[in-house]
């Protein structure tokens, strides 16, 4: 594969079709030379950011899309998942299983700690409709760590 | 657009004599398996003490179908249910469980035989 190459998708804003996103960026680095194990990080990380677009930015709008846009260089595929949605405030934080066990704590909240966990970058920007994004970054030199 | 979850019922006999129930999921885990995933919980008769949650049939799970696993346990928790046990989870979604804390909670085993050697 092309040094830069690039591809767009664009999903509608109903869960379900985050797994468009998954099985593109796992095309992709399964192309860059990334491992099955890697791959599968990215995908998961991929899917929740395309999860809390299509939930949280887009509102499960169904006049909106959210953007994919994943971009290779030699060794590093960045994935960036745009909204319409005023971009997320708080930082990912682990969940607490045993505030979750106790119900004192939302079952849910998981997804961004997962995405920053599962790979090598994870940044959220916020931006003005249509501008705000999430952008993951994994790195083939990081293959064996 | 989300694929339907599955989920069948069925007991067995672990190594240590005891009947177990097993939950055994199909298709997607994710936020649409609500209904299946604690309606199949809800459904089992009496108050078992010993449930194995089978994922060998999952194609795909998310932080909202995670979830509701925890939800499920928690609910079986509260109904004293003393063992859950998982398996059938490939080793990604192995680590994304003991990632979020749910091995604490929940034994994960390689296969069926280990869950059943071990409850």
């Amino acid at each position: 594969m092309k040094n830069g190459s690039s591809v767009q998708v664009r999903l509608p804003s109903e869960l379900g079709f985050e797994k468009v996103a998954m099985s593109t960026a796992a095309s992709m680095a399964a192309l860059m030379g990334f491992s099955e194990d890697r791959i599968e990080d990215l995908k998961t990380a991929v899917a929740e950011a395309c999860i809390n677009a299509i939930e949280h930015g887009n509102q499960l709008n169904s006049g909106l899309t959210v953007g994919v846009v994943l971009s290779t260089t030699d060794d590093r595929l960045e994935v960036k998942v745009i909204d319409d949605g005023a971009g997320v405030n708080s930082a990912p934080h682990a969940p607490d299983i045993d505030r979750k066990m106790h119900g004192e704590e939302d079952p849910r909240g998981m997804g961004m700690f997962l995405i920053q966990a599962l790979v090598d970058e994870a940044e959220w920007h916020k931006g003005p409709p249509g501008k705000s994004f999430v952008r993951l970054v994994i790195r083939l030199d990081k293959e064996n760590e | 657009m989300q694929a339907a979850t599955s989920v069948t019922q069925r007991t067995a006999t672990a190594a240590s004599g005891n009947t177990v129930n097993i939950l055994a999921f199909g298709g997607d885990i994710s936020s649409a398996s609500k209904d299946a995933v604690l309606g199949a919980f809800h459904g089992l008769q009496g108050a078992p003490s010993r449930i194995l949650l089978d994922f060998t049939g999952v194609d795909y799970i998310n932080s909202s179908g995670i979830a509701i696993i925890i939800q499920m346990l928690l609910e079986a928790s509260k109904a004293g249910t003393q063992t859950i046990g998982i398996f059938g989870l490939t080793p990604h979604f192995q680590k994304v469980f003991t990632m979020v804390g749910i091995n604490k909670y929940a034994a994960l085993h390689k296969d069926e035989i280990a869950a059943l050697a071990a409850v």
